[in-house]
């Protein structure tokens, strides 16, 4: 998967936590690549290791981590090899970071334009004036309305959106290359959440900024990302692009995930669920950590690991059901329906492209 | 549901709550609702945060006193209650189930002692085997083991506690169930077993819920009938179906067209449809009127044709 245009290459990850109780293997061996100017979504519940992997990549994890393997290379410089004062220099700089909860955040006690400056500050060396001028022009980029009235106000005098915008202003300040995203909107209303989005898209085209985007609703991810990556139990079970993930997917926890998600046209007695709880940590079990919950776990899901199946180039999934011995599964209904809807697409597209020649040859004709 | 025979549970009629009268911070945080929840059935209640949601539902329980007008349940006005007997009965049939299932938890009590709280103040259980007996259905009935009772919230999940904050709302047999973004803090995944068990126990039991939420999908699934809060006014009231299929109101309108959909195709064709929410205070008085069957809209009396050509471009009304 070596592709010159990968600005970020984690390989072979592996982060345990030390506890009074054990090592928790918050992550098993992820590995991910993030492409110039794309969104990249990772999608999972708590606890599946969406937020410690991008923390290691910030290396902010808590002091209890403990980097087992892997790499982290940024440019072709590995991440994890480098001391402290080398990420501080990278951090806010070269990969940013907009956190989930805008109320939490930012420093109460700093008026913002000195907050959205300090960047600058810290890392260019710049004069506070030069600083707090372009953080005025950031300000107006991110939309927040009169900026120049409110560059000397508190975080406290702003509402939650508001709030986030100053946070996305801060990471986006530097324009870093990276940009990760950790449940950006979650805390906000869904009018507010998309304008936020509709933001940071914007700023992604402008300045082609990669993201990596951290969130739980699979809405927000269909309208965000280029490719999604599904983790489960400090792994990434499958990957691929978004159209792959939401209308082909082949992995059964990426299935119960996309069907326990109630559509606007959802009806009927009750929802499809996964069953039980996610797997301890301490102690993860061997096979497939997600055979406890499948319906369609094998045999051989509880003995031995599966390995990632190809699906297309861009398409992978760890589950035996793609093994050529499996034997063959249908999908929950909801997931036969999505495949249906793609297989429709496909071929509305193929169509589209035939038909587009005489059509324009019509036009002329007339 | 059968509304036309059906009995109404709970009469909201002008509601208005405000906060800090008279001063200059006054909050007007509801204002001026009038709604109708009946028997059996599924009120959702949405709106952003400030609509006013949170307030209704705890104006409701009487966890204020209400600034002005009145709420019926069963008949009798809940801010009027004289005898201790009353308020008694008025807490054991109205029961809630709160938002976070972290904080609402009593760390230092065990699960049995937290859902038999209920059962020991309205003297449900004869004896302590009793007790015990209705604790362990209690769990059984949200799905937790029985071997549960004698350990203590930090011991569960989010999902767990969140069934135990709903096996102690129904450890007193109560009628209706106020469920404040009762899924909110929950996993996806999680979110639909809660969902799910939410409704079962209404087909078993016959509850009727009033559930608060923003989160719109989960909210038609489980609603029968809808209102729309935006500043603390209801500005819309109808079928589940209807009103996500029909909306009438602006702020509807916008705030549906805001939902995301886990579907990319339509995801890239979404047109967001903006709200100006300046006519609203145009100073024009503004009422509910019932516009096509059971489908209600905040509307000045000019208004109400320009509802009723949408209705009939829905094809809501005859001409």
């Amino acid at each position: 998967m070596d592709n010159e245009k990968d600005i970020l290459e984690v390989r072979n990850l592996q982060v345990n936590f030390k506890t009074y109780a054990g090592d928790v293997k918050a992550i098993r061996n992820v590995n991910l690549d993030l492409r110039k100017g794309e969104t990249l979504a990772i999608v999972g519940e708590s606890g599946s290791g969406k937020s410690v992997t991008t923390r290691t990549i910030m290396g902010l994890n808590a002091t209890n981590a403990d980097i087992v393997s892997g790499s982290i290379l940024y440019k072709g410089q590995d991440l994890l090899k480098k001391s402290e004062k080398e990420m501080q220099a990278i951090r806010g700089q070269d990969i940013a970071e907009i956190f989930q909860d805008p109320m939490t955040s930012l420093d109460p006690t700093m008026r913002i334009g000195r907050q959205i400056a300090e960047p600058l500050m810290v890392h260019k060396g710049m004069k506070k004036e030069k600083a707090l001028a372009q953080a005025l022009e950031m300000m107006k980029l991110v939309g927040i309305t009169d900026a120049e009235n409110r560059i000397n106000d508190y975080p406290h005098q702003f509402s939650g959106g508001m709030r986030q915008r100053i946070v996305i202003a801060i990471a986006l300040i530097n324009y870093p290359e990276v940009l990760i995203a950790d449940e950006p909107t979650t805390a906000l209303d869904v009018t507010i959440q998309a304008q936020i989005l509709n933001l940071m898209k914007e700023l992604q085209d402008k300045i082609s900024t990669s993201i990596i985007f951290i969130t739980h609703d699979l809405g927000v991810v269909a309208g965000m990302a280029d490719r999604v990556a599904v983790m489960y139990a400090g792994k990434i079970v499958e990957y691929g692009t978004v159209d792959e993930i939401f209308y082909n997917p082949k992995h059964p926890y990426t299935w119960g995930l996309l069907s326990s998600m109630p559509t606007l046209d959802s009806s009927g007695d009750s929802l499809p669920s996964i069953p039980g709880t996610p797997p301890d940590l301490l102690d993860p079990p061997t096979g497939d950590a997600f055979a406890a919950r499948n319906a369609y776990a094998l045999k051989i899901d509880t003995e031995k690991e599966p390995p990632f199946f190809k699906v297309s180039d861009t398409h992978y999934a760890a589950t035996w059901l793609l093994h050529p011995d499996a034997p063959k599964v249908t999908p929950p209904t909801q997931i036969v329906e999505r495949q249906k809807k793609y297989a429709k697409m496909q071929k509305d597209w193929l169509a589209s492209q035939k038909a587009s020649t005489p059509i324009e040859e019509e036009e002329e004709q007339q | 549901m059968d509304y036309e025979n059906a009995e109404k549970i709970l009469q909201v009629k002008h509601l208005k709550q405000y906060f800090n009268v008279g001063k200059a911070d006054e909050v007007r945080a509801v204002d001026d609702i009038s709604f109708d929840i009946y028997k059996g059935e599924t009120f959702g209640l949405v709106g952003e945060s400030g609509s006013g949601k949170t307030t209704t539902g705890r104006a409701i329980i009487h966890l204020y006193e209400p600034t002005s007008g009145e709420i019926l349940f069963d008949g009798k006005n809940v801010d009027s209650f004289t005898s201790k007997q009353d308020q008694h009965d008025f807490r054991q049939e109205m029961q809630m189930i709160f938002q976070d299932p972290y904080a609402s938890l009593n760390p230092r009590m065990k699960v049995k002692d937290i859902v038999a709280e209920g059962i020991d103040i309205n003297h449900l259980a004869k004896d302590d085997a009793d007790r015990t007996k209705k604790v362990e259905d209690l769990l059984e009935t949200v799905g937790l083991n029985k071997d549960h009772s004698s350990r203590y919230p930090h011991e569960f999940s989010g999902g767990q506690r969140q069934r135990i904050g709903i096996a102690r709302a129904l450890a007193v047999n109560p009628k209706f169930v106020i469920a404040d973004e009762p899924i909110s803090a929950l996993d996806v995944s999680i979110q639909a077993q809660v969902v799910n068990l939410m409704k079962k126990l209404q087909r078993e039991q016959g509850l009727t819920y009033l559930f608060i939420a923003h989160d719109l999908s989960m909210v038609k699934y489980i609603s029968d009938r809808i209102g729309v809060m935006h500043y603390g006014r209801m500005l819309e009231i109808a079928d589940a179906d209807e009103i996500y299929a029909h909306p009438l109101h602006d702020y509807t309108k916008s705030l549906l067209s805001a939902v995301p959909v886990p579907d990319p195709e339509f995801e890239r064709t979404r047109e967001e449809i903006a709200y100006d929410g300046s006519g609203e205070n145009d100073g024009k008085e503004r009422h509910l009127v019932e516009i096509s069957p059971r489908h209600w809209v905040r509307a000045a009396d000019d208004e109400v044709a320009l509802y009723k050509q949408r209705a009939e471009e829905a094809s809501l009304i005859q001409k």
